[in-house]
C-alpha cells in the first residue's frame, strides 16, 4: 500500500547540513494501522510529511497505492494528495470557516458543486458526531471536537490513506481515547490505511497493528505491537515500553539481588504471561499444589490489542526441590520464567 | 462662523474625502496583491523566489522612505502624464496613491504572514493549488487583520492629504493653512481640526467594527 524505500532527508540550514532521515525503508500494508514512534527529533514528523510530499526527500522513493509520489509535481501531485488525508496535532482548521465549511473545504478545492458537497458532508458530520455543531466556528469548539472536524475534513475527499501527525498529542487522556476509538472505527468500517506518528506509547498500544520505532533517523525496531511490547530488542524501544509497562525492578530489590544462590537465599523469578495462558490462575495453583509460597514483589497485568499480557516477579519461598517442581509446573503451562537472581534474609537486613 | 465659511469647510471636506477614497481604493487594489506577492515569494513560502522577493522589497522600501512632500513634487511629470495636469485635487491623488501603495503592501504582508503556516500545510495536503491557497486560506484568514491595516492606511492618507495644498489639491488641511494660519482665522483652524478628529475617529471605529465582525477566532460572547 505504502512503500517507502531508502528515504533520506538532509536539511540544509545556515550551518552544517542536518541529516534527519538516514535511509528509512518501510512497507505499510493495506488496511492496517501503522504506528511510527520516536522521541522528538527522531525524524518521525519529517517521515510522515515525505509520504504526501509536504517535505521533499533528498533521495529515496515513496509509492502510495502503486503511484510513485516522489516522481510527481504540480497538478498530478495535487491530485495524488487527495487520496492521502492528513490530520494534525494543532488541527489546522480555518478559523474563518464554520465546521461545515471546513469539512467542505477539500471538496471545494476539487471543484465540486454545492449540492454534491452537501450530500457528502452530512454523513461525514454524522460519522464524527458533530451534526449539531455544523454552523459553529472552530473557536467555539473543544480540542476533541476540533480534531473530529479535522478527521471529517480529511475523509471528505475519500482518501485510501490517513496520515495522523501527533493527532492526539494536544488532547487530554479522555479525549485521546475517544479520538483513537473513532480512528479505529474508521479503519474498520472504511478499510482506511492509517499511518500514525506519536511520541506516546499508550497511543501505539491502543490502536496500532504494527509499529516502527524511529531513532535518530533510522528504524530501530519494527514489528507487531505484541512482539514489540513483550520482547523489545532495541534500547530505545525498551525505554518506550517502560512508559507503558514498567518491567524494571524496584531499586531496593535490585540492589539486593545476587547472581549465585547461598544456603539461606531464595530465588527471585519473573513469570511472563502471554497469550491464552495469561488467563490461568497459575500462582494460586502453584501455592496450592506445591510446598512453595510465592511472595509477589512486582506485578502488572495488561491487555495489548486484546491479548492479555502479564509480568509478575515473585520471591519463591520453599525447599529448592519444591521450587524446581513448581517451576516445571509453570513451564508445562507454557509460561516463560526467568530467574533474575537470589536474595537472602541477611541481605534484607543490610538493605 | 459665517455661512460662507461653512460652505468652504464642506467643500474642503468633500475634497479630502474624494482624495482619500480614490487614492486609498487604488492603493488597496494594487498594494494588497503586492503584499501577497511579497509573502508567497518569501523564504520557505509556497512560491519561494529570493531574488524577486528582495528586489520587490527594495523597491517598496525605497518608495516608503521618500518623504511625502518630496514625492509630491518629484513626480509632477508623471502626474501630468496620468491626469493631464499637475494642479488640483485630481493631481494630488497620484502622489497620494503612489505613497499609499507600498504602505498598504507592507501592512498586507504583515497581516498575511500572521496566518498560521499549519493552515497552508493542511491546504497543501488537501491538494490546494497556490492560487487556492492565496484566495481561500491566506486572504480568507487574514481579512480582519487586512481591514485593520487598511484602516491605518486611510487614517494616514487623511494626514497626508493635508499636504496636497502644495499642489493646489485643496482639502481640509489646505483650508486650515490658508485661512487659519495665513489669514489669522484661528476659528477656521479649530473647525478644521475638529472635523478631522471626527473623521479619523469615524474611520477608525468603522474599521474596528468591520474587523471585529469578520474575526471568527474569538468566541463572541453573544449568540450562545
Amino acid at each position: 500500500m505504502i512503500e517507502i524505500q531508502d528515504l533520506v532527508k538532509v536539511f540544509k540550514g545556515a550551518g552544517q547540513p542536518v541529516p534527519v532521515l538516514k535511509g528509512v525503508s518501510l512497507s505499510i500494508r493495506q488496511g492496517e494501522i501503522f504506528g511510527i514512534i520516536g522521541r522528538s527529533g527522531a525524524g518521525k514528523s519529517t517521515l510522515v510529511r515525505c509520504i504526501n510530499l509536504l517535505e521533499t526527500p533528498t533521495s529515496g522513493r515513496v509509492t502510495v497505492h502503486g503511484r510513485e509520489i516522489t516522481a510527481l509535481t504540480g497538478a498530478a501531485l495535487r491530485e495524488a494528495r487527495r487520496d492521502i488525508g492528513m490530520i494534525f496535532q494543532h488541527f489546522n482548521l480555518l478559523s474563518s470557516r464554520t465546521v461545515y465549511d471546513n469539512v467542505a473545504f477539500p471538496l471545494e478545492l476539487a471543484g465540486k458543486s454545492k449540492a454534491d458537497i452537501r450530500a457528502e458532508i452530512e454523513p461525514l458530520l454524522a460519522l464524527v458526531g458533530l451534526t449539531d455543531k455544523s454552523g459553529r466556528y472552530p473557536a467555539e469548539l473543544s480540542g476533541g471536537q476540533k480534531q473530529r472536524v479535522g478527521i471529517a475534513r480529511a475523509l471528505a475527499s475519500k482518501p485510501s490513506v490517513l496520515l495522523c501527525d501527533e493527532a492526539t498529542s494536544a488532547l487530554d487522556p479522555e479525549t485521546t481515547q475517544s479520538i483513537l476509538a473513532l480512528l479505529k472505527d474508521i479503519n474498520k468500517t472504511l478499510g482506511l490505511t492509517i499511518v500514525l506518528i506519536t511520541h506516546e506509547m499508550p497511543v501505539i498500544k491502543e490502536i496500532c497493528d504494527r509499529v516502527a520505532v524511529l531513532d535518530q533517523g533510522e528504524v530501530a525496531e519494527l514489528g507487531t505491537i505484541f512482539d514489540v511490547f513483550t520482547a523489545p530488542t532495541a534500547e530505545v524501544t525498551r525505554s518506550f515500553v517502560r512508559d507503558v509497562i514498567d518491567r524494571d525492578l524496584p531499586p531496593g530489590l535490585r540492589n539486593r539481588l545476587r547472581a549465585a544462590p547461598t544456603a539461606a537465599s531464595r530465588p527471585i523469578i519473573r513469570i511472563l504471561f502471554t497469550g491464552p495462558s495469561a488467563n490461568t490462575p497459575v500462582i494460586a495453583e502453584v501455592v496450592r499444589q506445591f510446598d512453595v509460597l510465592l511472595n509477589i514483589l512486582q506485578a502488572n497485568v495488561d491487555a495489548i490489542q486484546g491479548s492479555p499480557y502479564g509480568n509478575i516477579v515473585v520471591e519463591a519461598i520453599g525447599a529448592p526441590a519444591d521450587v524446581a517442581a513448581a517451576l516445571d509446573y509453570i513451564h508445562a503451562k507454557h509460561l516463560k520464567t526467568e530467574v533474575l537472581g537470589h536474595v537472602a534474609d541477611d541481605d534484607r537486613a543490610v538493605a | 462662523m459665517s455661512p460662507m465659511m461653512i460652505e468652504l469647510l464642506l467643500d474642503a471636506l468633500w475634497e479630502t474625502l474624494f482624495m482619500v477614497a480614490v487614492s486609498g481604493g487604488i492603493a488597496g487594489l494594487i498594494g494588497v496583491p503586492l503584499g501577497i506577492v511579497l509573502v508567497v515569494t518569501g523564504r520557505g513560502h509556497i512560491l519561494e523566489h529570493p531574488l524577486f522577493n528582495k528586489t520587490l522589497g527594495g523597491i517598496v522600501n525605497a518608495t516608503r522612505s521618500t518623504p511625502f512632500i518630496i514625492l509630491l513634487v518629484a513626480i509632477i511629470p508623471l502626474t501630468r502624464l496620468i491626469v493631464g495636469t499637475s494642479i488640483g485635487t485630481a493631481a494630488a491623488i497620484v502622489p497620494l496613491t503612489l505613497a499609499a501603495i507600498p504602505f498598504v503592501a507592507r501592512q498586507a504582508e504583515t497581516s498575511l504572514r500572521e496566518v498560521d503556516p499549519g493552515l497552508i500545510e493542511a491546504a497543501q495536503a488537501m491538494g490546494a493549488s497556490p492560487l487556492q491557497i492565496v484566495t481561500k486560506v491566506l486572504l480568507a484568514e487574514a481579512w480582519p487583520s487586512l481591514i485593520g491595516g487598511l484602516t491605518i492606511t486611510i487614517v494616514s492618507l487623511i494626514g497626508y492629504s493635508a499636504m496636497a495644498g502644495a499642489v493646489g489639491g485643496g482639502g481640509l488641511g489646505d483650508l486650515g493653512i490658508r485661512y487659519g494660519y495665513q489669514r489669522f482665522q484661528p476659528e477656521v483652524m479649530a473647525a478644521v481640526v475638529a472635523v478631522l478628529i471626527v473623521l479619523v475617529q469615524g474611520v477608525q471605529s468603522l474599521g474596528d467594527l468591520l474587523a471585529r465582525k469578520l474575526n471568527k477566532r474569538l468566541i463572541r460572547s453573544s449568540g450562545h
